[in-house]
């Protein structure tokens, strides 16, 4: 009975979904895919491929390590912000507020072309191992994004760290745990099963704040599809193939994340 | 500091194009008939995963381009437009999604005996709008649209990209000219920083002055 119930449940559901005026939408939709597909040039595509697979892996690999590097100085931040004392609370404080309140763009282009200009001036740090990295761009780039990403979401553990119920910590101390048992089993977990669902935002919002790297001629798939523009003078085509590239990575990810949220236990608190 | 006025001159105007839309949006999105709401769902929904910068690229070179030759197909001349109205034009679009989101959840937290009261009255939609929906929205809505109004401040720092002359673009030019990189990056940063930090402010004092009457949030909890 259940089994049938659930066959008709999701017909149904298929039918509410696949109204007549959404048919004609998708068709009108299918149609305008079809004449860009026949009528815009595509013929670049072949030459481009392999350098665009590269771009979106190192788009990806930057939005991993950034987001990966960004959380775990988040998870200081919003400690200090939520529990420290005045003197740690105020320099994190001041730290989430520079961040999110300068434009990226510009903070990239500070470090990168301002401190990367002052470098140079010092023989200790050329003739030391580092230079070899601060000559390159990408490191300037993962900087300012992984800063970027613990400043906002230093902000959201904040909250998330003083919205875990007082009775909670309390409970395990009265169990005898020392504080780092406290905070790595009950304290942490507790803070980023609240701050998941808003971390996928964060996390999609990091994607989006990725090609800002190529301004800084770090070769991701944006910068690659500049260069295709250079190269073929098509105004178009690239940016619309861009576009539908970074929503497959968004809708991608969205998804995952929700695979995960899905399997945190519903009842928090 | 012309750079600055051009910023805060183009925050501005695709804030006021963004709420605009959003308003539309919400409305469309809430009562308005299938092919609309699908339609505005696409719309909300593409311009929020593809990333800024690609949409500015596409819109302001498409833009352009788009309405200059309808203008040529009709028969006018070629209109050259200004960075400026292209700038609002398109931060505008990138707004109005996400100022249709907060305005349709805005919308859908007043309560709702309110808006049946006012059609008991005979009000007709407009005055609906104007006299109960709008004011009764803000408190719900500020929160959000400070939000975005600071992200408008903050992507017009995208627009130097595209080449528009604006406070980032005008720090990257005077620190190559001066070759003093860091000092211009870290003065434009403070500048952008005055400007959050004083909306701050006013927004603060807005939403106390939207949410007069009601009880506060600390004494409910």
């Amino acid at each position: 009975m259940a089994g049938e119930a659930a066959i008709i449940n999701t017909a149904a559901r298929a039918s509410l979904w696949l109204q007549p005026h959404r048919i004609v939408l998708i068709l009108i939709a299918l149609g305008l895919v079809l004449s860009a597909a026949f009528f815009m040039r595509w013929d670049w595509l072949p030459q481009y491929w392999e350098m665009g697979l590269m771009g979106i892996w190192r788009a990806l690999w930057i939005l991993a390590v950034t987001c990966a590097l960004g959380f775990l100085i988040a998870v200081p931040v919003g400690l200090a912000q939520a529990a420290g004392s005045t003197w740690v609370a105020a320099p994190a404080k001041v730290f989430c507020t520079i961040i999110r309140g300068t434009p990226l763009l510009l903070q990239l282009w500070l470090l990168y072309y301002g401190l990367g200009s002052l470098f140079p001036q010092y023989p200790w740090i050329r003739d030391s191992w580092m230079w070899p990295y601060l000559r390159q761009a990408w490191p300037y780039g993962v900087l300012a994004l992984t800063l970027s990403f613990a400043g906002y979401e230093g902000e959201v553990m904040r909250g998330a760290f003083a919205g875990v119920p007082k009775g909670q910590l309390e409970a395990a101390r009265a169990f005898g745990m020392s504080r780092w048992k406290i905070f790595r089993r009950i304290w942490l977990p507790q803070a980023f099963y609240r701050a998941l669902p808003t971390l996928t935002g964060e996390t999609v919002l990091q994607l989006k704040s990725t090609p800002l790297v190529a301004t800084i001629s770090v070769i991701d798939i944006f910068a690659v599809a500049g260069k295709v523009r250079q190269d073929t003078y098509l105004t178009y085509e690239p940016l619309l193939l861009l576009a539908l590239i970074y929503m497959a990575i968004t809708g991608i990810l969205v998804l995952a994340l929700s695979r995960i949220e899905a399997r945190i236990p519903v009842k928090v608190g | 500091m012309l750079g600055l006025l051009h910023s805060l001159e183009i925050a501005v105007g695709a804030t006021i194009v963004g709420l605009a839309i959003g308003v539309c949006g919400a409305y469309g999105k809430l009562y308005g008939g299938p092919v609309v709401r699908d339609l505005l769902a696409v719309y909300t929904t593409v311009v929020r995963a593809v990333p800024e910068l690609v949409l500015i690229l596409l819109l302001y070179y498409a833009g352009t381009d788009l309405i200059n030759q309808v203008l040529t197909a009709i028969g006018y001349q070629r209109v050259d437009i200004s960075g400026l109205v292209a700038g609002i034009a398109v931060l505008g679009f990138c707004q109005g999604a996400y100022s249709t989101e907060v305005m349709r959840g805005a919308i859908l937290a007043i309560p709702q005996g309110q808006i049946e009261a006012a059609r008991a009255f005979g009000m007709s939609p407009g005055l609906l709008l104007r006299r109960i929906t709008l004011p009764a929205m803000l408190p719900f809505a500020i929160p959000g649209l400070a939000n975005l109004w600071l992200i408008a401040t903050k992507d017009t720092a995208l627009l130097a990209v595209v080449g528009f002359f604006e406070l980032t673009l005008a720090t990257r030019q005077a620190a190559g000219v001066t070759k003093a990189y860091l000092i211009f990056y870290l003065a434009a940063g403070v500048l952008y920083l005055a400007v959050t930090l004083f909306s701050n402010f006013l927004l603060g004092r807005a939403e106390k002055w939207a949410r007069r009457g009601m009880p506060s949030i600390k004494e409910a909890r």
